[in-house]
């Protein structure tokens, strides 16, 4: 049989130009087999637990697009899609060469945000593991697949670098985008700097993956200040990653796409107007906010908590999330040169919602702060909506449309004076 | 009272000028040599539209403890003007060019003599007790290096020579790993500016070693002309205040 075929190639190629021949003659050097066991070749699939908490760390001071490209080069991506906007194309970029070096299984530029996100949702399905990212308009003109992926049951990883998405156009950084993904029922993280970037991208996979949650997570952080930017960043060795998805280990069954006829789709659309097709859709969704909120158990484990707590029984209390808890630090460190009794609450999980954490490490506090980098103020509200004595929050400060917020601004609401 | 001496140890650098002058590749070598150094040190560029002859603002934070603010500077102590027509043309996202500056700051200026300022500017400066400097940076430039594209390593030499940091090897390798090796991510048009600089010099050594050797020679000329004062000073006032507070 092989005979056959063999001389049907060389009937077809008299030549002997054949590519497949040619390529299978060819004679492999030692030195191509060595460079084949280095780099992706030679990563071995180890234990998240070892990965995110045992293993031994070297610091690098990187960029947090750099630090975004070390945790997916960690994370056993299957595919990702790429749809070039400012200031997310250079960590999708440097993930391109993660593809080119043979970390990332399948790579391609989508035609837009709406193609990419709902290519996610049929990879997702399909039982890989998926990455995107996006930034302000792209996450808008990609959100309506965006909200339909936790109701789908879909794992995957959604990178969020946020920029302005208001007229003006602009391309500064400003956050308001997560307020539109706070509804959607998925895991948002929101990462303080480059480190975060790196930790929290890579537990998102697994997170997100566990049985009990299988949600999309999304890990936003603010543009330009962190994706631009260089900052400190531990990671461990390049030789280890994640282990693989396990998609028959999953709260629903991933489509199945080798055995005909192929279901076109798992989950029937639920539209006759009767009972028990209310009821149906009611429980998926309670079920979907359950499942988020089965997410802490592993947030608390791999990322210290849904909150951090710096000075917990100082009076004046400021909650922040993303890039105004680095400028909190600081307003506490000159607070406390100054003889000021300030501590500080880093909100990591926006959903789930740290709503115990936070009544009970504001339990105490006399006047609570809350610095944001957008003009609605969407972490205030979140708070207040959960906290008693409402009355104790002073909003702000807060900038937008790119700004950044001098410490100064933080420490105006800590003192109360105005300069 | 050791806190506010760490406050005293703890800059905030804001470069302004005008695009293709290397104000970002400065802000990178000064970064990265703190941290050779030892020290600490965050940057970060003014995102916008950058092209030749645009303003351009860069961002550096140096600290001998850790840094934890992001973004653009508002009040810095130190504001550096690679061009003088930041100054006179208003070439600059922040007007005044000192706006923001803290008290006792200084101003470092690439200008052979004084640049001509409105009275209110230069009320302003004196009323918050600026320190300022004028450098020859252009022309140390084209003296010690040859050309004028290493203007921006001049500036860096000047604000090592000011702060007494980072220390004249850590920065040499700093310039190093900015031309040879560990890349730093640069944008198009700065990928293309440096093909232009390697031309200029028949080796890639050469380009490292006239650019340290603007850096060196600018960091003399502000130890020359008594700069460096302005930060034992500022050691000094913090040092009185704690023995007045005993």
């Amino acid at each position: 049989m092989s005979d056959v075929v063999e001389k049907k190639v060389e009937e077809a190629h008299p030549r002997g130009d054949d590519p497949r021949t040619d390529v299978i003659t060819e004679k492999v050097s030692q030195e191509e087999i060595e460079e084949e066991k280095k780099g992706a070749a030679a990563q071995k699939v180890v234990d998240p637990d070892y990965l995110f908490l045992k293993a031994p760390r070297e610091k690098q001071f990187i960029t947090g697009s750099e630090a975004a490209k070390e945790a997916i080069r960690r994370a056993n991506v299957d595919i990702a899609i790429a749809y070039p906007i400012t200031p997310q194309s250079e960590t999708m970029q440097q993930v391109g060469y993660l593809y080119a070096e043979g970390y990332v299984k399948d790579y391609y530029r989508a035609e837009e945000e709406i193609g990419v996100m709902s290519a996610i949702a049929g990879a997702s399905r399909a039982g890989v593991r998926c990455l995107t990212a996006t930034s302000g308009p792209g996450l808008m003109r990609g959100i309506e697949q965006i909200q339909a992926w936790p109701g789908g049951r879909l794992p995957s990883v959604l990178l969020v670098m946020c920029r302005v998405i208001n007229a003006p156009l602009a391309i500064q950084p400003d956050n308001i985008e997560i307020s539109f993904l706070l509804n959607s029922g998925g895991v948002v993280l929101h990462g303080e700097n480059q480190q975060d970037f790196y930790d929290y991208a890579l537990a998102a996979f697994m997170i997100g993956e566990k049985a009990e949650v299988t949600l999309p997570v999304a890990v936003a952080v603010d543009g330009f200040f962190v994706t631009h930017a260089r900052g400190w960043v531990s990671t461990p060795a390049e030789n280890m990653k994640l282990p693989p998805r396990e998609c028959y280990h999953e709260a629903v069954p991933m489509m199945d796409n080798e055995n005909p006829p192929i279901r076109i789709s798992r989950d029937a659309p639920i539209q006759k107007s009767n009972f028990i097709s209310y009821q149906m859709h009611a429980s998926w969704q309670q079920e979907v906010w359950a499942a988020q909120e089965r997410s802490r158990k592993w947030i608390d484990r791999w990322l210290g908590g849904l909150v951090e707590v710096v000075n917990p029984k100082a009076k004046t209390m400021i909650v922040a999330s993303g890039g105004a808890v680095s400028q909190a630090r600081e307003a506490v460190r000159q607070s406390t040169e100054q003889g000021l009794d300030v501590g500080l609450i880093k909100v990591k999980s926006i959903r789930p919602f740290p709503t115990q954490e936070l009544i009970e490490g504001l339990d105490h506090a006399e006047k609570i702060i809350i610095p944001e980098f957008n003009y609605v103020g969407w972490l205030a509200k979140e708070v207040k909506s959960v906290i008693p004595r409402v009355e104790r929050v002073v909003s702000g400060p807060r900038v937008f449309g790119g700004m950044s917020m001098p410490t100064e601004l933080i420490m105006e609401k800590i003192t109360g004076e105005y300069k | 009272m050791a806190s506010a001496e760490g406050a005293v140890r703890r800059f905030s650098i804001r470069m302004a000028g005008i695009g293709g002058q290397g104000v970002v590749t400065a802000s990178h070598v000064l970064s990265n040599g703190v941290i050779l150094d030892g020290g600490e040190s965050t940057l970060v560029p003014f995102f916008g539209s950058e092209k030749r002859m645009a303003p351009v603002e860069s961002y550096v934070r140096i600290s001998t403890d850790s840094i934890y603010e992001i973004g653009e500077i508002i009040y810095p102590n130190l504001i550096i003007i690679f061009h003088s027509q930041v100054i006179t043309h208003g070439k600059s996202y922040t007007m005044p060019f000192y706006w923001g500056l803290k008290k006792d700051g200084v101003v470092l200026i690439n200008s052979e003599k004084p640049v001509d300022m409105i009275p209110d500017q230069v009320r302003e400066l004196e009323e918050m007790n600026a320190s300022v400097f004028y450098l020859p940076a252009t022309k140390i430039a084209v003296d010690v290096a040859g050309t004028e594209l290493a203007t921006n390593m001049a500036m860096v030499g000047a604000i090592s020579g000011i702060l007494n940091m980072p220390g004249e090897d850590a920065l040499a390798k700093s310039v190093k790993e900015r031309f040879v090796g560990k890349g730093i991510v640069t944008s198009g048009g700065t990928a293309s500016l440096d093909s232009v600089i390697e031309k200029k010099f028949a080796k890639k050594a050469e380009l490292v070693e006239k650019n340290a050797a603007a850096v060196k020679a600018a960091a003399q000329y502000a130890r020359d002309h008594g700069w460096d004062k302005w930060q034992q000073n500022r050691l000094a006032a913090v040092k009185e205040q704690t023995v007045g507070a005993n």
